[in-house]
């Protein structure tokens, strides 16, 4: 045993099985490089169209995945009832606007209306959230992964069982205040909700990306995330900073909840388990705990998904959820640290 | 290795528990199979409303699941969350070997085709139940594969995909290519009757397909406990407690992961088979997320790693999921005369379940010791600044 010396990076060696899983990811991405491209050739505007319907969906998806990574990155946790959360303020805008309110068609006020509602629905969502950290996640911070895993797991069925007690185990149909008039821009047609999709989903983006990289609360959040220890020991208050990040990410997933109600028009009580699993796949996309990440993981899998059920040549939406699950395995299997993200190393 | 004592004492307390599981299974056998159709109504009916044997049956089944899943999430320290696609993977394992579904082939092997069903493939049950087994096994590699070099909560997630993309498949396989594979939501039903060496069992014969299943289920229970005190049990368990420390004691981590999945699928590929035959058919609405997390709750409520603990949690939970809700709730309903439609209380139930077992009880009901060490090791700080405060006041 002779000692290796410090500081020179011994060369890697390139197993045959390295090789391998690297040709076949390549070939993958081949393969759908060409449906695109076949696709894009075969029928441009369609495909335009399609992009554009990726875009409105993938959007709601990076809001959703925003909670996922934002908790994620703070304390190491799979929050599987965020999608639930989403859920529920879904739920909350339509007892709220569309039943209490009454606001079920297109006018000045029943804007001003959604506006409001918006943000009670982001109080709601940051509200169930942060209950949901405090009654549960806390005590088990420093228990064994597996043990706020499965709590989390438990607390999406007592969401989804809210949501069954609040609107019922049937979908509801939702009378949107959005107008459902659309434009043509060079053959493609937009919709207003996409329009307003992109007014409200963006601005909201870039507050959140403002709160977690120039505000104070967000240096103590990413130094809560780094280190925990340290970050007590340089005066932040980690559990404060904890509940900041789950009432952030609860506030996103009320928007998503109410831009998902009024743009698609039906509201379901197991409408979380399914977004929420598309939602964390984007975040993985883009690199769990990374912001931007999550945004740009949403984005393409929102256009994947689009492609997936819209294009002339492809699988077919019935594929549409098992296309999802495919993209998580291969990226768990060829970048498990995401676009963005540093591979992930198991920390011992 | 001079611990001989207290394995001694583990090996007859089993044997007590054997002796139990298989007086309780005499016991509603012999009840359903010779007493209770000479018994007064009133006494069938009580018994046919709380403890019908095809809510028994099924209840042996949840435990051959609660085992497979329990090597898995119990031995292991694995969380899988999609286990609900092995038990898909079984029943259709079942549907295209024991049924006329495959009616360009035609193949019997010691088959029991039904008259004028002889197209389609008919194997031996015994065959198919080995058949199961390995195809389960080797799925449970494929997905194990992948996943075992993630940290633990990504491998939760893969699981959990491919518990999604099997089910699916099964739904949506009514044309892949061109080819019927599993007949799409409608499923494959129409199964053989079961052939033991001359002795027909038919779609009817509850009483002796729950022996059957019973059977099964007691078998599993043997497997989980002689596993578990073998070199690969408590190589599992060694993982469990930590990995790192494990693998310089010269524990293969890689292999004995494999086999966890492998052997964990097993369990749930042969209560797919089981299923299946006890059903007469395979249908794919039935496998979903839910199914999983119930198996999970079973595993979790009676103690990870304890076969008896796990067991008792089967039967708990699936005995509430079956007849206990409804029955309980008609009770209440009629005797304080309120309306309350307690099956829809389930989410709450299961959700509920799992958040209070994991916040005060981590370890299950009927712990394993070295898990309750495990689980207790470290405390959140308010637990500590409290021990410290309860000793500083002392």
């Amino acid at each position: 045993m002779t000692t290796v010396a410090s500081g020179v990076a011994r060369k890697k060696k390139v197993t045959p099985s390295a090789i391998l899983i690297r040709a076949s990811m390549i070939f993958i991405i081949a393969v759908a490089v060409y449906w695109l491209g076949l696709n894009l050739t075969n029928d441009p505007r369609q495909f335009a169209q399609v992009t554009v319907n990726g875009l409105n969906n993938g959007l709601l998806y990076a809001l959703i995945a925003l909670g996922y990574t934002l908790v994620y990155g703070i304390i190491e946790l799979i929050n599987f009832a965020h999608g639930d959360l989403f859920m529920l303020g879904a739920v909350f805008s339509f007892a709220v606007l569309t039943e209490f309110l009454g606001a079920q068609s297109p006018s000045a006020t029943n804007y001003a209306l959604l506006l409001l509602v918006l943000l009670l629905t982001m109080l709601f969502g940051a509200f169930v959230n942060v209950s949901i950290e405090r009654l549960a996640y806390r005590k088990l911070r420093n228990a064994p992964k597996l043990a706020p895993l499965i709590t989390a797991v438990g607390m999406s069925f007592v969401l989804q069982w809210v949501g069954l007690k609040w609107i019922g185990s049937n979908p509801v149909n939702v009378n949107t205040v959005l107008p459902s008039t659309s434009f043509e821009l060079a053959g493609v047609v937009i919709g207003f909700k996409t329009v307003i999709i992109f007014a409200i989903t963006i601005p909201l983006l870039i507050v959140l990306a403002y709160i977690v990289n120039k505000t104070k609360r967000g240096r103590a959040m990413r130094a809560t995330a780094q280190d925990k220890d340290a970050s007590r020991l340089m005066g932040i208050d980690v559990n404060k900073t904890i509940t900041f990040t789950f009432a952030i990410a609860g506030a996103a997933a009320g928007a998503a909840g109410i831009m998902w109600a009024q743009t698609t028009g039906t509201v379901a009580y197991n409408l979380g388990f399914q977004l929420g699993l598309i939602a964390f796949t984007s975040a993985v996309l883009g690199g769990v705990g990374n912001l931007y990440g999550a945004v740009l993981g949403g984005i393409i899998i929102g256009l994947i998904q689009s492609y997936n059920d819209g294009l002339a040549i492809g699988p077919g939406q019935r594929w549409s959820q098992t296309m999802v699950f495919t993209i998580l395995i291969l990226l768990m299997v060829y970048r498990p640290g995401g676009l963005l993200g540093e591979t992930a190393q198991e920390k011992v | 290795m001079s611990n001989t004592a207290p394995a001694h004492t583990a090996a007859s307390s089993n044997k007590k528990w054997a002796l139990g599981f298989t007086g309780v299974v005499a016991f509603f056998f012999i009840m359903n199979k010779f007493i209770l159709p000479e018994a007064p109504r009133g006494i069938q009916t009580f018994f046919n409303n709380w403890f019908s044997l095809t809510s028994m049956a099924e209840i042996m089944i949840w435990i051959l699941m609660a085992l497979g899943l329990n090597i898995i999430v119990g031995y292991a320290g694995l969380l899988d969350l999609g286990y609900v696609a092995f038990w898909a993977l079984g029943g259709y394992v079942a549907g295209w070997l024991m049924s006329p579904f495959f009616s360009g082939i035609s193949l019997n092997f010691f088959g029991n085709p039904r008259e004028g069903f002889e197209f389609g493939i008919h194997f031996h049950v015994f065959l198919v139940l080995i058949l199961g087994g390995v195809f389960t096994a080797i799925w449970g590699i494929i997905i194990g594969g992948p996943t075992l070099r993630l940290k633990s909560d990504y491998l939760a997630l893969v699981t959990l995909g491919f518990g999604e993309i099997i089910p699916q498949f099964m739904i949506n396989g009514a044309d892949i290519g061109g080819v019927n594979v599993t007949n799409g939501s409608q499923g494959i039903g129409g199964l053989d009757d079961v052939n033991l060496f001359g002795y027909v069992i038919g779609t009817f014969a509850i009483p002796e397909k729950f022996l059957m299943v019973s059977l099964m289920a007691g078998a599993m229970i043997f497997f989980s406990i002689r596993l578990r005190d073998g070199r690969l049990g408590r190589a599992w368990l060694a993982i469990r407690e930590d990995e790192l420390a494990a693998s310089m004691m010269g524990v293969p981590l890689w292999r004995t992961k494999f086999a966890s999945y492998a052997i964990g699928a097993v369990g749930g590929g042969i209560g797919g088979v089981g299923f299946a035959i006890l059903v007469g058919g395979v249908y794919a609405d039935r496998f979903n997320f839910v199914i999983s997390i119930i198996i999970l709750a079973m595993v979790v409520l009676g103690g990870m790693g304890n076969v008896w603990g796990v067991v008792v949690g089967a039967v708990v939970l699936a005995w509430i999921n079956s007849v206990g809700l409804i029955q309980v709730g008609n009770l209440v309903n009629n005797t304080f005369g309120t309306d309350i439609n307690f099956p829809s209380y389930q989410f709450l139930l299961f959700g509920l379940l799992l958040v209070l077992m994991m916040l005060f009880r981590r370890e299950g009901f009927i712990p394993e010791a070295r898990i309750r060490m495990v689980m207790d090791e470290e405390k959140t700080e308010e637990e500590k600044v409290s021990d410290e405060t309860k000793i500083a006041s002392k």
